[in-house]
């Protein structure tokens, strides 16, 4: 079906980013905004905006209801649900489904497969993809056998959501018990679903992902991988294409992995399966699969010359994929910095207000997804987004060099930001290396927490 | 999708010669509402939907100039009317002058694009800014409805008596319909949005005038 106006329904740079390729493809777009949106960039660059709702999300961009009707009242052929928010929500894909609107996105059963993060365990394995050591917590007496099996240190870990929370590190077993009790409480609250499972931690790791498109019947292609080792408590910062420092074998079967499993699922739409890589064992563990465009995204896009967004679309149309596995060519490197309106010097606290001035920067190799201008607004509701850095580059070494230019050249003057941040992740040798595991930022952060100015501009 | 003034011209005569005293035609994003009518009937939608969503959404207001994808919007819920509406400014231009207007005789059909701020209506509504003049906004987005079921009457017409807890419209949202009070006492003064339409978070349905 052709799709000629879609709903946008998110926020910041993501929103603006979608906008711009629907403008592309002309296609209309319509913002459904909160009120505190509604003189956003993105409101701007929409053909038009529908107020859904007062600022706090739970009263609009989480209203699934809200949100369907806003598309049907405008007459849009289908939503885009953009990252966060109700993007991996499989009531809004059913609620689509049902009102005959495209969800851009897979089908809401297999969201359901994948958000269930033991569901999604057993799929990787039927798909012949290696999880780590593990499994389900049925009773206390049952998880202490199963963490003997495992042996420590193992996570404790929610079945119903990711980003850290519900999730609880355990050193000795006798500490198990209360482990999973906060771990189960932590769940229940953020997700509604106080079920947690077991995995051994592996303590040296990498976080690499693989993007992938299906068709929704079977057909998938990867476009290579992204490394997303750079996290501060499981949040990431900064990512690149390719992952540094992996032979090309490993790397294959990275990719391989990553397909098998989105054949199993005939996974609909652009896609992530993340994995750890155990930097110690060489091995890789297939640890969950993302159901919806990734904000790190753009990395992919610059080595593959690909849009996703207008992939996503075009699947979502019925358009199928447009591109065969040997039309992918990965070329060059590139690194993007997530640049969020928090301050370093207080423990990275979000940092609300009024942009005074700001200025981006620009050049060869250099994009910039934003949603942030003068006298932009960053809302307290929402996260604290405020621009992604993407350098490109022939090399390693020049990417690199392009976004430390490219975060000096950066200034965004009224809220505090990890621009400097930034800067001295770049410079440390560490990472300027190459293959750092997820534990690199808190080490960083313990060696040099002075490095880490407030970044305040005025 | 164009309508030139002389489509809206046929389209007024076919109307003229039928018994309907309605005619509501949507043409790929855009709408036509035909009403054979009084001033009273043409009042509530010459006071446009468009103009009051523009008010009430900045974002929507600022939207790129000329930019092309907005012509063919509905002109009927929101800012880009103005952009939509131009197509047909020929035929719609002399609208507010025979068709609201106490001169417009019984049986002429009138003939103007839902939402056009051309059309204005004859009657003066008090200044939206008199603070005895106060909004009833819509609680949530939604499709709105001024009567219980079609075909009843509205909940609420111009002159209106309303209190507090007076119901004055439905706000529908996947089939849970959810009932709007009027949250002042007064008249109603103006109504703002059309029987069907989507209304969004915090647009103007209504105004109520306070009582002295």
């Amino acid at each position: 079906m052709d799709i000629r106006r879609i709903l946008v329904a998110n926020r910041g740079e993501i929103a603006a980013r979608i906008i711009r390729t629907c403008r592309k493809l002309g296609i209309e777009t319509v913002l459904a905004a909160s009120e505190a949106d509604l003189d956003s960039i993105p409101a701007r660059l929409a053909d038009r905006t529908v107020c859904i709702g007062p600022s706090r999300p739970s009263e609009s961009y989480l209203r699934v209801e809200t949100i369907v009707q806003a598309a049907l009242g405008v007459r849009a052929d289908a939503i885009h649900p953009g990252y966060g928010f109700l993007s991996e929500r499989a009531a809004l894909a059913r609620l689509c489904e049902q009102q005959s609107v495209i969800f851009i996105g897979p089908t809401a059963a297999q969201i359901d497969a994948v958000g269930d993060k033991l569901r999604a365990r057993s799929e990787a394995q039927a798909a012949n993809v290696a999880v780590v050591p593990g499994g389900a917590v049925e009773s206390g007496e049952a998880a202490l056998s199963l963490a003997r099996q495992i042996g420590t240190p193992i996570l404790v870990k929610a079945v119903g959501g990711g980003g850290g929370r519900g999730m609880k590190l355990v050193d000795h077993l006798e500490n198990l018990p209360h482990a999973i009790e906060l771990a189960a409480a932590e769940a229940g609250a953020a997700f509604g679903d106080a079920r947690v499972y077991l995995e051994r931690f592996v303590t040296r790791g990498r976080h690499v992902e693989v993007q992938v498109l299906g068709d929704g019947h079977g057909g998938v292609i990867h476009l290579g991988e992204r490394d997303c080792s750079v996290q501060r408590r499981y949040q990431k910062l900064l990512e690149e294409s390719p992952a540094p420092g992996l032979a090309d074998e490993f790397r294959q079967q990275l990719h391989e992995a990553a397909v098998r499993f989105a054949k199993r699922l005939a996974y609909r739409g652009a896609g992530t399966v993340e994995f750890l890589v155990d930097t110690h064992t060489d091995q890789f563990y297939f640890l969950e699969m993302n159901a919806r465009i990734q904000v790190e995204h753009p990395v992919t896009e610059a080595l593959t010359g690909v849009d996703l967004v207008a992939e996503q679309i075009a699947i979502a149309s019925g358009a199928g994929i447009r591109l065969t596995q040997s039309d992918i060519r990965a070329q060059g490197w590139a690194m993007e910095c997530r640049i969020n309106a928090e301050d370093p010097g207080r423990d990275f606290q979000p940092s609300p207000g009024v942009v005074r001035a700001v200025t981006w920067p620009a050049g060869p190799g250099i994009r910039v997804d934003t949603h942030i201008a003068a006298g932009s607004r960053v809302p307290p509701f929402y996260d604290s987004l405020l621009a992604k850095l993407i350098a490109y580059g022939p090399t390693r070494a020049q990417a690199l060099q392009r976004l430390q230019e490219a975060v000096a050249a950066s200034r965004v003057e009224g809220v505090r930001t990890n621009l400097a941040f930034h800067a001295a992740v770049l410079k440390d040798p560490e990472f300027q290396a190459g293959a750092v595991d997820t534990g690199f930022l808190a080490r960083l952060l313990e060696r040099s927490p002075l490095q880490m100015e407030t970044g305040i501009h005025g | 999708m164009t309508l030139t003034a002389k489509d809206v011209a046929e389209i007024t005569r076919l109307l003229e010669e039928s018994n309907f005293d309605e005619l509501y035609l949507e043409l790929d994003g855009l709408k036509l509402s035909l009403r054979r009518g009084t001033a009273g009937a043409a009042q509530p939608l010459g006071n446009g939907d468009g103009s009051a969503s523009a008010a009430q959404s900045p974002g929507a207001g600022s939207m790129v100039p000329g930019a092309a994808p907005t012509a063919s919007f509905s002109p009927a819920v929101s800012a880009p009317a103005v952009g939509a509406a131009r197509p047909v400014g020929p035929a719609a231009a002399p609208g507010p002058a025979a068709a609201p207007g106490p001169s417009a005789s019984a049986g002429t059909a009138s003939a103007r694009l839902a939402g056009a701020p051309a059309a204005a209506p004859a009657p003066v509504p008090p200044a939206a800014d008199d603070p005895n003049n106060v909004p009833v906004s819509a609680p949530l987005l939604g499709t709105f409805y001024r009567a219980p079921k079609p075909g009843a009457p509205p909940f609420v017409e111009i002159g209106s008596q309303v209190e507090e807890d007076t119901i004055i419209g439905i706000i529908e949202v996947m089939k849970l319909m959810n009932t709007v009070r009027a949250g002042v006492r007064g008249k109603v003064t103006q109504i703002l949005c059309r029987d069907g339409a989507l209304v969004e978070y915090g647009e103007t349905l209504m105004r109520v005038g306070k009582p002295g």
